[in-house]
């Protein structure tokens, strides 16, 4: 006789195999969340300040952080910070491809811990009359660009973002009329100017979904409109690319999209700009928008010649 | 007791209402003072001011086709919605002279000179002053069948004032359009009637 029985539960209560199997990917899928919620969080980056950082104080982080236009999350301001926890950053891999003799093919995760990643405190104008400066940390486009070579016949640069509609809600429906994905473009000489960043982080830090993670473009001298967010692709072309805003209201907006106080908005005046960050109704400031953005020493040699009336 | 507050409701409605009214204002106002308006403040303060405005607009144009559909008469509330929408249309003006612009004159002989967008946002509200002037029953006196004629001014004025809210935003999107098809509904309510009032 035995001298101990274990107990042996009743067949009835045993779990079905089916439902164990489907606790162990509930438990797997809480990790997987667990895992996106400290990949989604800012990570500290390995940063050191360059050059061309303005003098001024930055927008606080919870303005530069909480007013974005990012219409794959959505079209109001609050919308890109409330509606990107579930775009995925990472892994991501930047393609540099199109007239280049070594096409590229970057993992950013080894281009967060590049030690070329430096500090550049912008400012930055959007199309709409309201200015931030934002401490940003990246990495010239022109160091990316000439570790793939640039064939002699390439003219231009086309950028493009992603599509993942389960990501960005924004990206469900076609209300706004804007085709995915977002793509944006620049003239090479442009693309190589040292002021053009593509951008890793801000403050210190990789960059929140809602302000284009992991890596956006940033041209401060452009309406905020051309600083694309999360590229995928960099192809290098031969002629002018297409971009979305140009594409959706040509008259409205242009291929250069210059900062240009002169050359108003048809529905609005660009002369001056509402800046952000005064948080209270009767403390805010209106100051006059500077040509190129205060940045025409320098950019404005590589628009000498053209009228920039025509070409806005 | 339910018979004493519809009777002070009817009696006394104005007292309740007008204040009703504006509270979204002084709300705006409260909230823009303690920062609660987010980062761009000014913007926001202006456009939820022409955004009741025009909301209180549609209100208005509403009531008549409210009546005829399902006979529900609150026809006696035209006068209230459209003197609210007039208000918050001159607070959106003051907003964007004042606050926006910064009193910045030149600025705003520019933009009412050469920008579409405000001139019909100026537009409408311009027709609007004529009649929250004439919205007394004394005006109504001496203007008799021309008082009429007069307020059918509110759907020029609405129609206008459309085109200027679409064209706030920098794409038609799902904020604005359930505005738009509520105007397009009632200025249609109005085209496919043929009487003789407003």
């Amino acid at each position: 006789m035995a001298l101990f029985r274990y107990p042996r539960p009743l067949p009835s209560e045993i779990t079905p195999k089916q439902i164990y199997l489907s606790r162990r990917t509930l438990i797997g899928a809480t990790a997987a969340l667990a895992a996106s919620a400290t990949a989604a969080e800012a990570a500290p980056l390995q940063t050191h300040r360059g050059p061309y950082s303005a003098v001024l104080e930055p927008t606080p982080h919870e303005d530069v952080t909480h007013y974005n236009n990012f219409y794959e999350f959505g079209m109001d301001k609050a919308d890109p910070s409330s509606q990107s926890q579930e775009f995925q950053p990472l892994p991501w891999t930047l393609e540099i491809t199109g007239l280049v003799k070594k096409p590229l093919r970057l993992d950013v995760e080894q281009l967060l811990k590049s030690s070329e990643i430096e500090e550049r405190i912008y400012r930055m104008r959007c199309v709409e009359a309201w200015s931030m400066v934002i401490p940003w940390d990246g990495i010239p486009l022109a160091n990316l660009l000439r570790n793939a070579d640039p064939d002699p016949r390439a003219t231009h640069v086309a950028f493009e973002s992603v599509v993942r509609p389960l990501e960005m809600p924004g990206q469900n429906g076609g209300f706004s009329g804007i085709q995915w994905p977002y793509v944006e473009g620049l003239r090479l000489d442009e693309a190589m100017n040292p002021l053009t960043l593509i951008a890793l982080g801000i403050y210190g830090e990789t960059l929140p979904n809602q302000n284009g993670a992991p890596l956006r473009l940033v041209v401060p001298w452009k309406y905020g409109f051309k600083g694309i967010k999360s590229i995928q692709r960099i192809r290098l072309l031969d002629h002018e690319p297409p971009t979305t805003w140009n594409r959706l209201a040509p008259d409205e907006y242009g291929f250069y999209a210059n900062v240009n106080p002169q050359v108003d908005h048809p529905r609005w005046s660009q002369a001056s700009e509402r800046v952000i960050g005064a948080r209270s109704l009767f403390g805010a400031r209106r100051q006059p928008t500077l040509m190129f953005n205060g940045y025409g020493e320098q950019v404005a040699d590589l628009y000498r010649g053209m009228d920039l009336r025509a070409h806005f | 007791m339910v018979v004493n507050v519809r009777f002070m409701l009817r009696k006394h409605w104005r007292v309740i209402f007008y204040p009703l009214g504006l509270l979204p204002a002084v709300w705006l106002l409260c909230e823009g003072q303690q920062g609660a308006l987010g980062a761009d403040p000014v913007n926001v303060f202006e456009r939820s001011l022409g955004l009741w405005a025009f909301r209180f607009l549609l209100c208005c144009l509403a009531l008549a086709p409210l009546r005829r559909f399902t006979g529900i008469n609150l026809l006696r509330y035209r006068r209230l919605t459209g003197l609210l929408a007039f208000f918050y249309a001159l607070m959106h003006l003051a907003a964007y002279i004042g606050l926006d612009l910064g009193f910045d004159w030149s600025t705003l002989w520019r933009d009412v000179t050469h920008r579409s967008f405000i001139i019909l946002g100026m537009g409408a509200l311009l027709m609007l002053v004529p009649l929250a002037v004439t919205s007394n029953m004394r005006a109504m006196r001496m203007l008799r069948g021309r008082w009429k004629l007069l307020h059918r001014l509110i759907y020029p004025a609405a129609l206008l004032a459309g085109i200027h809210f679409f064209l706030s935003f920098k794409t038609l999107n799902s904020i604005s359009a359930p505005y738009l098809v509520a105007l397009g509904l009632v200025l249609l309510a109005r085209i496919s009637r043929r009487s003789k009032t407003i």
